[in-house]
């Protein structure tokens, strides 16, 4: 596969030594001076210098090929979003990937119709409420394209459905309840799995749902 | 009327005085506090200091409600995203962008962006100046 890696930052750098590693073929581009020149050192001709927001500097890289992967991984949120739109629309590259540093800007990269978006903040953040029990609903996963979340919910003493069946619950349109943790083991929710206060509860909900699937199960 | 510039350097500064001058009611962005000092002491527009990527920035500055905005700030891809941004999230009716990249401009120019191009401009300017004044070269 030809990949076209924008950014040698940390995050494009080792993306790219793994793609290399596993074969495929890549070209990254990276504009600071001082950071190329370590790069080409170790890549040699897999790096070329240039502003990847530049479509001169895009052409010389080979985006009209096009390459089946764009990774646009800098460190800026509004460069990340003009490369990404340049390859989809001006080049029809099939996948285009970003990187989000600020996640408030996620808001844009969503409204612009770049849908496959990686932000590091967002990713602790659902990993730290995953640890903090007592948080209504935790965002474990989002599949952006799908417009689905996989989320967990810890059923309370005072929810709504403990003591019921699961057959019996009226979930919100769009949503199921995928899995039951208790006691340590992990089972399958079915029909007749009856909810427990302590329970912890994976769920796919699609992304409008999610509120509504949190009232189902926990009443607020 | 309500127009927004986002952006107060040198041109956007000129764009909101000279909107203001004209009638409209203006309100400025900038990052910068200092930038207010550019629109001169009988400023009587509106004033907002934070990023223009910032959606409760841009709500801040009237967005909502505006029947035009200018994007100038001095970075072409910032520019681009906060026009993308007015148009189709605030649905500004007119939404105007400045990029000095004339390959960046074009390649908007055709997607439903209004685009100036300043660097276009002036190489424009300067062949039509060389042209009408210097003698032709032989073509031998």
């Amino acid at each position: 596969m030809y990949v076209l890696v924008a950014g040698g930052g940390k995050v494009g750098s080792n993306v790219t030594r793994s793609l290399l590693a596993m074969g495929h073929e890549v070209t990254m581009i990276e504009q600071r001076p001082d950071r190329f020149a370590l790069l080409e050192e170790e890549l040699g001709p897999v790096v070329i210098r240039g502003d990847a927001t530049e479509i001169a500097v895009l052409e010389r890289a080979g985006i009209a090929r096009p390459p089946e992967l764009l990774l646009a991984v800098t460190g800026d949120d509004e460069d990340n979003l003009v490369i990404s739109q340049i390859a989809k629309e001006g080049y029809g590259v099939p996948t285009a990937i970003a990187r989000v540093n600020d996640p408030r800007n996620q808001q844009h990269f969503d409204l612009l119709g770049i849908t496959q978006t990686v932000c590091a903040t967002t990713s602790i953040l659902g990993l730290v409420e995953h640890e903090i029990p007592e948080h209504g609903l935790v965002r474990l996963l989002e599949l952006q394209r799908e417009g689905l979340v996989i989320v967990e919910v810890q059923i309370e003493r005072n929810s709504p459905v403990a003591g019921s069946r699961v057959g019996g619950i009226r979930l919100p349109e769009g949503s199921r309840l995928i899995s039951v943790f208790r006691h340590g083991r992990t089972e399958l929710v079915e029909p007749r799995t009856v909810m427990r206060p302590g329970d912890q509860v994976l769920a796919v909900v699609s992304r409008d749902s999610a509120p509504a699937l949190q009232k189902a199960l926990l009443g607020v | 009327m309500n127009a927004v510039v986002i952006g107060c350097g040198r041109t956007g500064s000129a764009v909101a005085k000279g909107l203001a001058d004209g009638g409209w009611d203006v309100t400025v962005v900038d990052e910068s506090e200092d930038a207010l000092t550019r629109l001169g002491v009988g400023w009587r527009g509106g004033f907002v200091v934070g990023h223009g990527m910032d959606t409760s920035v841009l709500e801040r500055a009237g967005v909502a409600e505006a029947d035009a905005a200018v994007v100038s700030t001095d970075g072409d891809n910032t520019n681009i995203v906060i026009g993308q941004v007015l148009r189709l999230r605030y649905e500004i009716p007119t939404v105007v962008v400045r990029i000095l990249d004339p390959f960046r401009a074009a390649f908007y120019a055709e997607r439903e962006m209004q685009t100036v191009c300043p660097t276009q401009t002036a190489i424009s300017a300067l062949l039509d100046t060389v042209r009408a004044n210097a003698p032709r070269p032989s073509t031998a």
